[in-house]
């Protein structure tokens, strides 16, 4: 039996009320580390479990905990990003609504690792009723001593705050997040200085995403050996894969770093396999903002061994042959589905969610939506490959923020494995724009 | 500076309260971060994010109308015009597309007799088209308010204006 170190009780009946989720040996994380460790041997736990943040980026978390700055008489802040809005990734949402007790657990011990005494939850808007859902799992908490003053007889002092955020994707970035949390647009700021250093209301911040504060309880209670010991390589631990597209069982699954991307795709334990009758053609395997693969390249790597779900292994070959794991938005796309389209749909998301501070991304991305969408439509020259070329090359790495590198790849992406399938729609415009047309030239379909 | 006139727009005294209570969560002096709470709350209220709405907001905050102005105006769940009783915010990205969500947004574009953007005559719905809701597994998906409404299909759209209509 694989280890579940999120989703272990997520089923039992009742799991969101205090009483069920302590029942299970809940909080006992809490009273283990407020009882009988500093904060400092919390945080070497966290170090050497080697949890990557699970938000994306895949950047150390105890690292990222060891750049806090602490100067004397300043509060310092952790903030939990909940914004969850990555096309392709829901599983954030699954973890709160299902099992909140979990990240508050997560939040107490991070916030005493790293000395916070006010930390706030962030969650995306749209979620108003997961926030109901995390505001009296708090009041819970509260209530039996494990939020409040002097928790458990501690010494220790903590307040969540659970924030609404407004509806806007960019929010997901750690400083634009930062800036909604204090009632501005959001507008990722220049770096640096960073978050760490100066965060929310300038004070030094760390900024992580509910999964990977949801760790922290499995790790206070079994050490940080133990869970550097489950999963493969650099990629420790499990990871929640939100699973969605033309397979059987779209949902969320917990799976220990390692498990081949085939076996994922086609265990009944997991995706239980592409939709009867239809062949796998693509995969993004990490949310919308990775680069799109085709079936063998998913698969398969370049020396022909099975790709692993790993960040190393989904991303060997660079973007020439790989991709990323991203936040875990798995999107599995069949015979049936049209890569133009689903590249034009995806170039729109950004456009609509540039926020507009940095040229090349605030123009490039409205260009790509445009030519995207005349190609897709039937009215597409020639040159409007390479010009898509040209301009998602504009806009990688030159934004404030890593908002426009999401946007160029998939396109720059699309282009590279599909470059057949765009040309069909330019050299066929009448056959290509007829309703559910689809490009059935010669491809590797598994 | 704001000009001194009485608001044309009161919360009520429960939602007083918990502005109140909103406020008291931030650092003394950084009251600016309830904004995004406080215009969730005005729009609970009014239905819409009107501008005596947010020169009202921005007087309990202690702040310039402007900078209210330009928040409501970049996040997308605030309405900055009047809307029908239902606004259905359907998702229209990628993963609920591949799950038929531009078939059943036609349909239900049909059933209403509406198009993205407005509302029907007898201010019962309006249509709007958002971005990943995060729900990607449950697609087609659209929200009316708080809920969710998830494996939609041509049919389940028409039990579910039908269900409202009443």
């Amino acid at each position: 039996m694989a280890t579940k170190i999120l989703t272990e009780h997520i089923n039992v009946p009742g799991i969101e009320t205090f009483d069920v989720y302590r029942k299970q040996g809940g909080y006992t994380a809490v009273e283990k580390a407020l009882k009988t460790m500093t904060p400092e041997a919390v945080v070497e736990e966290v170090k050497k479990a080697g949890v990557r943040g699970r938000g994306g980026a895949g950047f150390p978390m105890g690292m990222k905990w060891s750049f806090l700055a602490k100067p004397e008489g300043v509060p310092r802040y952790l903030v939990c990003n909940a914004d969850e809005s990555e096309p392709g990734t829901f599983k954030d949402h699954y973890l709160m609504k299902n099992i909140p007790h979990l990240l508050i657990e997560g939040m107490i011990i991070s916030s005493f690792a790293l000395g916070a005494n006010k930390s706030f939850i962030y969650v995306r808007g749209e979620l108003m009723y997961v926030i109901h859902i995390l505001e009296k799992a708090i009041a819970e908490a509260k209530a039996k001593g494990f939020l409040g003053k002097n928790i458990l007889g501690s010494g220790y002092d903590l307040e969540l705050v659970v924030q609404p955020g407004g509806g806007a994707y960019i929010c997901g970035e750690e400083t634009a997040l930062l800036e909604s949390l204090e009632g501005k647009r959001g507008n990722p700021r220049n770096k640096p200085p960073f978050p760490a250093v100066k965060g929310l209301y300038q004070s030094p911040t760390v900024v992580n995403n509910v999964e990977s504060i949801a760790t922290t309880a499995w790790i206070v209670n079994n050490g940080g050996d133990a869970y550097a010991g489950i999963g493969i390589g650099r990629s420790t631990g499990t990871k929640l894969i939100s699973a969605s597209g033309h397979i059987n069982k779209p949902g969320v699954y917990e799976i220990e770093l390692g498990v081949p991307v085939e076996d994922f795709i086609y265990a009944d334990e997991w995706c239980g396999g592409i939709r009867p009758g239809h062949k796998f053609k693509a995969l993004v395997a990490g949310g919308s903002s990775v680069p799109i693969l085709p079936a063998n390249l998913a698969l398969t790597l370049a020396n022909g061994e099975k790709r692993l779900m790993s960040y190393e292994s989904l991303s060997d070959g660079g973007f020439a042959t790989g991709t990323m794991l991203g936040s875990g938005g798995f999107i599995v796309f069949d015979e049936t589905s049209c890569i133009v389209r689903n590249t034009w749909n995806f170039s729109r998301f950004y456009h609509h969610e540039s926020c507009g501070q940095c040229s090349p991304c605030r123009e490039g991305t409205g260009w790509m939506e445009k030519v995207l969408h005349r190609i897709e439509h039937g009215h597409g020259h020639q040159h409007d490959i390479d010009l898509l070329v040209d301009v998602a090359r504009k806009i990688e790495g030159n934004t404030i923020c890593p908002l426009g590198d999401a946007a160029a790849w998939p396109v720059a992406s699309a282009i590279r494995h599909f470059r057949d399938e765009f040309m069909w729609h330019i050299t066929n415009p009448q056959e290509a724009t007829q309703p559910g047309a689809v490009y059935r030239g010669e491809m590797a379909l598994v | 500076m704001t000009t001194e006139s009485k608001p044309t727009i009161q919360f009520t005294p429960e939602r007083l309260a918990k502005v109140q209570e909103i406020i008291a969560r931030y650092p003394e002096g950084k009251q600016k971060s309830a904004l995004l709470p406080l215009l969730h709350l005005l729009q609970e209220q009014e239905g819409w994010t009107s501008p005596e709405g947010m020169d009202y907001v921005a007087s309990l905050l202690n702040i310039e109308p402007i900078e209210v102005y330009e928040v409501a105006s970049f996040y997308t769940m605030y309405h900055l015009q009047p809307v029908g009783k239902h606004v259905i915010e359907y998702c229209r990205t990628g993963p609920c597309c591949l799950m038929g969500g531009e078939e059943v947004y036609a349909h239900l574009k049909q059933r209403l007799g509406i198009d993205t953007g407005q509302t029907t005559v007898d201010g019962q719905f309006t249509l709007k088209e958002v971005e990943c809701l995060a729900a990607c597994g449950m697609g087609p998906v659209f929200q009316i308010r708080e809920k969710y409404y998830m494996h939609l299909t041509n049919e389940r759209v028409d039990e579910i204006i039908d269900e409202l209509s009443k």
